[in-house]
């Protein structure tokens, strides 16, 4: 029977999820389990739909001979959060300027916020980063994925997460710990997911065909790991009830604050930048035809930066009550980050030598290029911003809102695009996109909206700062706070029609890429910079 | 480079890269965060912190629901325009029994570590109900609904027990009489020499305007108004703080 193991475990836990939606002892626990319910309701009849009862037969071979099933779900999954992502971006930026758009309870800022964070580090890249992961790790090693549908349950898994993550931010379901929000049974599954995802991506490095792993795949691994133990520490909590939603952390105040941040900021260190480090090792000399750079820069990269990294959160808690030691720590090695950052932005630039020539025909590359811009720019944004006198004025202020677009935006969301441009004429079959000006189009659009976005930041940041601190001659502070909110509207307006420009730019490639799945192809000439004729020295 | 010869065992043995790479990025950790647990002058001994009281720890629930941490910081940096502007800087110790803490990260709106006793239980719920109608620039969404929400009550023990499973000292007599408090601490005309005695500085009576009736906005408004109360800084010895 096709699914019979799929069918049954999402059978069993439709029962569960409606068993603890009657007994649930509040009313949010009770709506989110019935949205479970629905949910896995819902996959349940599409699968018994689909499936047939003759015996299984061998598996669909593949064309390319990998598992490139769950990497084409993971492509259009990657489009859909993303758009997702951005649009409550979007919506959230227009309520700082336009409070009257809060919808309580539901829509309010306080819980779409979350919502925003969530669907694009962990939707959004997440699912960037399991699909590129898979394509990666095969290719490299020669092997198709470990664990057979295994990797299926991967994917759904992650799925299920994000609904339920999203879900229960509306419904007023949060640990409020940034980037870790789901309370703990979402938490749980999450770690059961993530599980799955190591032994899939360690299996198959451990059935590969190559003597050596390649660097893309140290990156990804040690992803993989970090993350399983940041989430599994920052986590821990006891629930009120197996029948709520609540939970009170394991820790209280100060400790609490620094397993937060520890955390926190490597959520920025291992997931949204080891991991598209990953990324760039594989698909820069894959669409440049270079090998990597440096072979003895990306050793040093990679173990500098997966070392230093840990140490960075305590920045984020500067003169608070967190001890004087762990913060001049933090401090001290976000400051010596700086080098393995740049070492790393080094080695993916200069993999471009002897062929800087292609920026002026292939945007695909041009995303590739300035995603590693925009990472070295932010890796040295970053290291500044956490000095302890820069960070006096930046802290609690719209810089640190800038700063992480700038990554988020610029690093992190065009090296996606550009791995999933790649990626999706492969997947399909396909000769080519079905549009190169259509990617330029989206380039300009994404790069115009980051910068609008990062610069009206910056000014607002530190507007902020300064209106905040500043005094008057005889002694008395000049602005009240609520004085400070009022200069940031101008701002805010300009912010969200950058990241109006940005999501449009994602249009144009949902656009694209949809009409490159059904196989079009369109006829064009590419937008200027074509190289001149060649002429005959005279 | 002999070293970077020898990198090539690791490339080629999935089981040391794993090992390997987690071992590295389990020292930051381990060195950063370990001490904050033993170390004693993590959190300064301060006069006067108790456990939240269960009404306070209902609103303080609410707080978090409705994602407050998102714009308002619980944390005043030792700087001149903040302590002028939101009183004597935060100390370890206020947040001791805060699971999970609340420092925030993002100052949208003002600091709230020491917002409590600055304002009227009216101009709290009137701002909550309508932002704009006392701070005509504040881009706060509204919370009226808070106001129309009945106060979950039943459960308020278990939290307190949950709350005492990760290190919280809540008493046996106070889980017992967690509900009895709760409702004594909202009612104008009840009995309260219990709470007070078990929850000291507490503040009574009714919150949102409608003794008829126990809101979430009730409870929310009973955590504003403590916060940061429970020190008293007349006597808080600072020189007893440096090392």
């Amino acid at each position: 029977m096709r699914h019979g193991t799929a069918i049954a475990g999402i059978g069993i836990m439709t029962f569960l999820a409606l068993v603890a939606a009657a007994f649930a002892r509040d009313a949010q626990f009770a709506a989110h389990m019935w949205v479970l319910f629905f949910v896995l309701l819902g996959s349940a009849v599409v699968l018994l739909r689909n499936t047939s009862f003759s015996p299984a037969g061998p598996a669909v071979d593949e064309r390319s001979g990998y598992m490139d099933g769950p990497i084409r779900y993971g492509a259009i999954a990657t489009l859909f959060w993303g758009i997702a992502g951005f649009l409550v971006g979007v919506v959230v930026a227009l309520q700082l300027a336009f409070p009257d758009l809060n919808i309580e309870p539901w829509l309010s800022f306080g819980r779409l916020r979350p919502l925003h964070t969530s669907a694009v580090v962990f939707a959004f890249g997440g699912n960037a980063l399991i699909a590129s992961s898979f394509y990666v790790v095969q290719r490299t090693c020669r092997a198709r994925l470990f664990g057979g549908d295994l990797a299926w349950f991967v994917f759904w898994g992650y799925q299920l997460f994000i609904v339920m993550a999203a879900t229960g931010y509306l419904l007023g379901i949060t640990q409020s710990r940034e980037y870790a929000e789901p309370e703990w049974y979402v938490d749980l599954w999450l770690t059961i997911v993530w599980v799955a995802y190591l032994v899939v991506f360690l299996g198959t490095i451990f059935k590969r065909k190559e003597p050596h792993i390649y660097v893309a795949n140290w990156f990804y691994l040690s992803f993989i790991v970090t993350i399983a133990m940041l989430h599994v520490v920052n986590n821990l909590a006891i629930p009120v009830s197996f029948f709520g939603s609540k939970s009170y952390s394991a820790f209280a105040g100060v400790q609490d604050a620094l397993t937060q941040w520890w955390y926190g900021h490597n959520a920025v260190g291992f997931f949204l930048t080891a991991g598209f480090l990953g990324m760039m090792y594989y698909f820069v000399p894959k669409q440049v035809n270079r090998p990597v750079y440096s072979y003895r820069l990306s050793i040093i990269h990679f173990w500098a930066l997966i070392f230093l990294y840990i140490w960075a959160g305590p920045h984020h808690l500067h003169y608070t009550a967190l001890p004087d030691w762990a913060q001049t720590l933090g401090m001290v090695f976000s400051i010596m980050l700086w080098m393995p950052s740049w070492g790393g932005m080094i080695n993916g630039l200069m993999t471009l030598s002897g062929a800087w020539d292609k920026l002026r025909t292939d945007p695909v590359l041009r995303l590739m290029v300035l995603a590693i811009a925009f990472y070295g720019m932010s890796t040295f944004e970053g290291p500044m911003m956490s000095i302890k006198a820069v960070n006096s004025l930046s802290h609690y202020t719209d810089w640190t809102i800038g700063h992480v677009h700038s990554g988020a935006l610029g690093w992190v969301g065009m090296i996606s695009f550009a791995a999933v441009y790649y990626m999706v004429p492969k997947l399909w079959y396909r000769e080519r996109l079905y549009s190169l000006r259509l990617v330029t189009w989206h380039f300009w659009l994404a790069t115009l909206g980051i910068v609008v976005y990062a610069a009206v930041m910056w000014v607002s940041g530190i507007q902020q700062g300064l209106m905040w601190r500043e005094y008057d001659d005889q002694g008395f502070l000049v602005y009240s706070f609520a004085e400070s909110v009022a200069a940031m509207f101008p701002y805010y307006v300009v912010r969200a029609m950058g990241g109006a420009l940005y999501l449009a730019g994602a249009l144009v490639m949902v656009w694209n890429i949809t009409m490159t799945i059904l196989g079009h192809q369109r006829e064009e000439a590419p937008i200027g910079g074509a190289a001149p004729a060649l002429q005959p020295a005279e | 480079m002999g070293l970077m010869d020898k990198h090539e065992i690791i490339e080629k043995n999935a089981t040391l890269l794993l090992v390997g790479s987690f071992l590295v990025v389990t020292v930051g950790g381990i060195v950063e965060i370990a001490p904050l647990f033993y170390l004693e002058n993590t959190i300064e001994k301060v006069e006067g912190m108790r456990p939240y009281s269960p009404l306070e720890l209902a609103g303080r629930n609410i707080y978090v629901r409705e994602g407050c941490y998102t714009c308002h910081s619980q944390m005043i940096r030792p700087f001149r325009d903040e302590v002028e502007r939101y009183g004597h800087y935060s100390l370890a110790a206020e947040s001791m029994y805060d699971h999970p803490f609340q420092w925030g990260s993002k100052r949208t709106g003002p600091d709230l570590a020491r917002v409590g006793d600055r304002y009227s239980n009216e101009w709290h719920v009137q701002h909550l109900i309508e932002p704009r109608s006392v701070v005509p620039e504040s881009v706060m969404p509204s919370y009226a609904f808070l106001k129309e929400t009945p106060l979950p009550v039943d459960e308020i023990a278990y939290h307190l027990e949950a709350n005492r499973g990760v290190g919280v000292p809540y008493s046996d007599e106070m889980i017992a009489e967690a509900k009895a408090d709760l409702l004594a601490q909202a009612d104008p005309n009840a009995d309260t020499s219990g709470v007070e005695a078990r929850y000291p500085k507490a503040k009574l009576g009714d919150f949102d305007g409608n003794p008829a009736a126990l809101t979430e906005m009730d409870a929310l408004v009973a955590y504003l108004q403590m916060l940061g109360t429970l020190v008293d800084f007349s006597t808080y010895d600072e020189a007893a703080g440096y090392r």
